[in-house]
């Protein structure tokens, strides 16, 4: 335990970093991501606008399975929605990406908030399969929609420019996927300090009482809805910079697997959670690889089994942290602060 | 007979005993579902390994067929009962999402260790049905139906009636009944429950390696073919997830819509035709055209 | 459709009228009226099974009754949903805690206020300038009204899962007091609680009537309570109202003590206080 707190008013008591050592932690770490790119390599800087990515995705599913308690399973084809509107916006009204990005975030949201409309009637699991059918039906949409998609070839966009620059490399895409992120974050963090939050948060512990307090549910399911496909599509659209390829193998179901598995392994009902998962099984699959070119000298047989391990170690993360941390990556992180609290007089 | 109409009575046909296959591992997660409340996302991948078990031992092993056909069964009974006694049992009490998030971390799983065993290739198994087609008369003409289908039709019939025998009529399967009507009391008239929950497992782990045996025989194995899980959670979930009649009807219904749209509107469009009617009755009949749901309380 | 009342003082703030409900084949409630009195403390007893929560519900839009008219205020809300109830004034608290795990204390109360509060969704994901001071004003208020009075400032940051029974109890009556309430209704707010955790919630009770001008509907199984605290009282059983009045006049009706000893269900609490009521 720290002493008591000295909060001369309730704003301070509101406010997400609540002392000064936080504050100096989350300098360092402001600090820390505005220099990575000066001193990191272009594999990890691709690395690292990918994770950008899954955060902004995460968030968004967070914000509707996590707070809400929707569980969505259609968030990589929302995600898709933003990519191709992106796309298609940057390559025919050659619409800057600061425009194009957000069109695709809205974009996602008008297409998430008419797949919500069923979370009126439909609960629970059957929630989450209707989901799926979203995932398939837009997927479907991707592939034959060939005017726009491009079909099952896909289709290329130009490098986002800004000043008469080219955005080519992710080291350059990093400027414009990571202060997304960080929006990202902090829309979501606020969130939780308003009456939004709390009614989300209210109808995923309780819906029908929520009702009662005053909560109108349609109203905020779809809201919850629409806000969280609009992070996929913003999402999405980056993604496309980052690419600059997409195909309709790009937002399959499996995707939107990842972003729920991410959550689950991150923590639930946390923003911190979401960012924790997202970082985590981006960077797990990119270590395998790497053990297995390691491996590969020695032992021939394992870069065959790369693809197949992978597929075993994203579905027994997902059954371990069920079983053994249901409260996820979070949960580990709030024993180690709790340890290290008055470090160094007690440890 | 004009060739549209021969051509609708043999897709009909065709469809049907898919359908047929969809009632069977439909009926299998019915009777976890209602034993223990999980939705079993990893349905398809059951039947994978069930069907790859019948691989390694008929063709590897070059075991007959009958005898790869039991081993492959008890087999898949056997990883059914372990992951509910290892897994399942101990996940009691956590809430429908993260179990349902369990078993798609286990197909997963199992669609790894597959790929390890036995690689992504797609392979295909022995033959073990007789091939000479079916001819079903219909006035002046004949509608042609293939062997393997029409067999898998009177097959999966058989193993039906037998379900519907045993489930009538043996302790067992009232014990069941019992324990999905109302858990505690289950427990207070002295039913073993978690015996219950570990036979409604390996009940549904049989069934699904039995379908997965007859639609890999039908149409070839390989590591992604647990993809017709999704066609199975639309039949379970359009029939009610609670009904075994409704697994029935649904899994008939959606094979034949599934073929319908094929011949109609294209073999790529048969996925997003079921789940469109996925949609559009989860939302006239939220709890499914057969299942029953509780007066909401407060 | 909106019936302005007249401005009469004493018009009754809530009238239920001839509200018949049914599930099933089963009724719930048979062609109950009431009038709730403005300022007074009304309760709703009878034994399990006759309807109280079921009344409830109706009254807050959970439940659709099949006929009848629910007036507020001289306001026909028949056809209201739930939500916009809340809104005007219709606030309560629930027979099994409704409290929402996933949010500490001072959350659960702010939640209360839900209706009442103007932040859009684009206002709180930027929390800048008037959103922000809203909160902050909200938190004052509550913190000044509603957690120092109810006296439970040490658990503000508590998560509400953590706290024992009594404290539970009286958060939701936190929340349902952030509403701002027109009309009090508390489904069994003593219950399961001690002697002492009780005379706290009477107390509250009576010092919202009297401090906030709060009309209370209450459904209570302690019978001491209620003929302590209440100005009228509503006997309802197997779903229709069999006796209504003054405590005392409630007290000496024979029907109801039929109702309570014929029903065969009733807890050994009930049981003696009708004794004791009939022995008084």
């Amino acid at each position: 335990m720290r002493i008591g707190s000295a909060k001369q008013t309730y704003a301070a008591d509101e406010a997400i970093f609540k002392t000064d050592v936080q504050r100096l932690w989350f300098g360092l770490l402001a600090l820390a991501l505005i220099l990575f790119p000066f001193v990191s390599s272009d594999y990890w800087q691709l690395l690292a606008c990918l994770i950008a990515v899954n955060v902004i995705a995460a968030t968004g599913v967070m914000i509707l399975t996590g707070f809400t308690g929707l569980v969505s399973l259609g968030h990589a084809a929302f995600m898709g929605v933003g990519a191709y509107t992106a796309a298609y916006l940057s390559n025919h009204l050659a619409l800057p990406f600061w425009l194009s990005i957000p069109a695709g975030g809205f974009a996602a949201a008008a297409v998430g908030a008419v797949f919500g409309i069923p979370s009126l009637r439909v609960k629970g699991l059957y929630l989450a399969l209707t989901t799926i059918a979203a995932s398939f039906i837009l997927q479907s949409i991707f592939f034959n929609w060939t005017a726009v998609t491009g079909g099952a070839r896909g289709l290329t966009i130009e490098p986002a420019s800004m000043f008469g620059h080219l955005l080519v490399t992710p080291g350059a895409i990093y400027w414009i996927a990571m202060p997304i992120a960080a929006l990202s974050v902090w829309w979501a963090r606020n969130l939780l300090r308003t009456r939004v939050g709390r009614a989300f948060i209210a109808i995923r512990d309780r819906d029908v009482s929520a009702e009662l307090l005053g909560i109108d549910l349609l109203r905020y399911k779809l809201m919850s809805f629409a806000l969280a496909s609009f992070y996929a599509g913003m999402a999405g659209a980056v993604w496309v910079y980052l690419f600059r390829v997409i195909t309709p193998e790009s937002f399959r179901l499996i995707e939107s697997i990842f972003f729920v598995a991410a959550i689950i392994v991150g923590g639930l009902g946390s923003v911190r959670g979401a960012i924790f998962g997202a970082v985590f099984m981006t960077l797990v699959p990119e270590l395998l690889k790497i053990g297995a070119s390691d491996l590969a000298p020695y032992w021939p047989d394992a870069v065959k089994l790369l693809s197949p391990v992978r597929t075993i170690v994203f579905g027994a993360l997902i059954v371990g942290f069920l079983m053994f941390e249901p409260l996820g990556l979070n949960e580990i992180w709030l024993r180690i602060r709790q340890r290290f609290a008055l470090w160094p007089f007690r440890t | 007979m004009s060739p549209a109409l021969l051509d609708f009575v043999e897709f009909s046909l065709a469809g049907l005993c898919v359908g047929a296959l969809y009632a069977l591992t439909g009926i299998g997660f019915v009777v976890v579902y209602k034993a223990t409340r999980i939705i079993n996302f990893a349905i398809g991948e059951f039947m994978m390994i069930g069907a790859y078990f019948f691989f390694g031992l008929a063709a590897q092993a070059s075991l007959p067929n009958w005898a790869a056909i039991i081993l492959a069964l008890i087999a898949a009974g056997t990883v059914g009962g372990f992951l509910e006694r290892f897994i399942f049992r101990r996940l009691i009490g956590e809430s429908a999402i993260s179990v349902f998030m369990v078993t798609i971390g286990l197909a997963s799983i199992m669609v790894g260790l597959v790929e390890i065993a036995w690689t992504a290739d797609p392979r295909s198994l022995p033959t073990f049905l007789p091939d000479r087609p079916f001819f079903v008369p219909l006035g002046s003409a004949e509608a042609f139906l293939a062997s393997k289908n029409g067999w898998s039709f009177i097959i999966v019939a058989a193993i039906m009636a037998a379900f519907i025998t045993v489930f009538r009529f043996w302790r067992g399967g009232i014990a069941l009944r019992a324990t999905a009507a109302d858990q505690q009391a289950a427990y207070s008239v002295g039913i073993n429950v978690p015996g219950v929950f570990s036979f409604a497992w390996i009940l549904g782990a049989i069934t699904a390696a039995a379908a997965g045996i007859l639609v890999g025989s039908i149409s070839g194995i390989s590591s992604a073919m647990g993809a017709i899980g999704l066609s199975l959670i639309v039949v379970v979930i359009v029939g009610g997830l609670d009904s075994l009649a409704g697994a029935l009807v649904g899994g008939l219904m959606i094979g034949w819509l599934e073929s319908m749209a094929s011949l109609y509107i294209g073999g790529e469009y048969k996925q997003v035709a079921t789940f469109v009617i996925l949609l559009l009755v989860l939302v006239v009949k939220p709890y499914g055209l057969f299942g029953t749901h509780d007066i909401e309380r407060l | 459709m909106i019936e302005e009342a007249d401005a009469r003082v004493d018009a009754p703030i809530l009238q239920v009228e001839a509200i018949s409900l049914a599930f099933g084949g089963l009724n719930a409630l048979r062609n109950v009226s009431l009038d709730v009195v403005p300022g007074c403390i009304t309760a709703l007893v009878g034994p399990n099974g006759a309807g109280k929560t079921s009344l409830f519900n109706a009254i807050s839009g959970f439940y659709r009754p099949q006929s009848g008219r629910v007036f507020f205020e001289g306001r026909d809300i028949t056809r209201l949903s739930a939500p916009p109830r809340a809104k005007i004034g219709l606030a309560r608290t629930f027979q099994n805690i409704a409290l929402f795990r996933g949010l500490t204390v001072l959350d659960n109360i702010k939640l209360g206020r839900h209706a009442h509060l103007r932040t859009s969704l684009v206002e709180a994901l930027f929390y800048y300038g008037r959103p922000q001071r809203e909160e902050i004003e909200l938190r004052a208020e509550i913190e000044q009204r509603i957690i120092d009075f109810l006296e439970i400032d040490h658990i503000r940051h508590a998560p509400v899962g953590a706290l024992p029974y009594g404290l539970q109890k009286r958060v939701e009556l936190a929340r349902a007091l952030a509403m701002k309430p027109r009309l009090l209704m508390l489904d069994e707010p003593v219950a399961g609680m001690n002697r002492e955790e009780t005379e706290d919630m009477a107390r509250f009770i009576l010092d919202v009537r009297d401090e906030w001008g709060v009309t209370i509907l209450i459904v209570e199984h302690d019978m001491r309570l209620v003929m302590d605290i209440s100005d009228h009282v509503i006997v309802l059983n197997f779903g229709e109202v069999i006796a209504r009045g003054v405590p005392a006049e409630v007290q000496k009706n024979e029907e109801v003590a039929k109702a309570y000893l014929g029903s065969g269900e009733i807890g050994s609490q009930v049981r003696q206080s009708v004794t004791e009521m009939a022995a008084s």
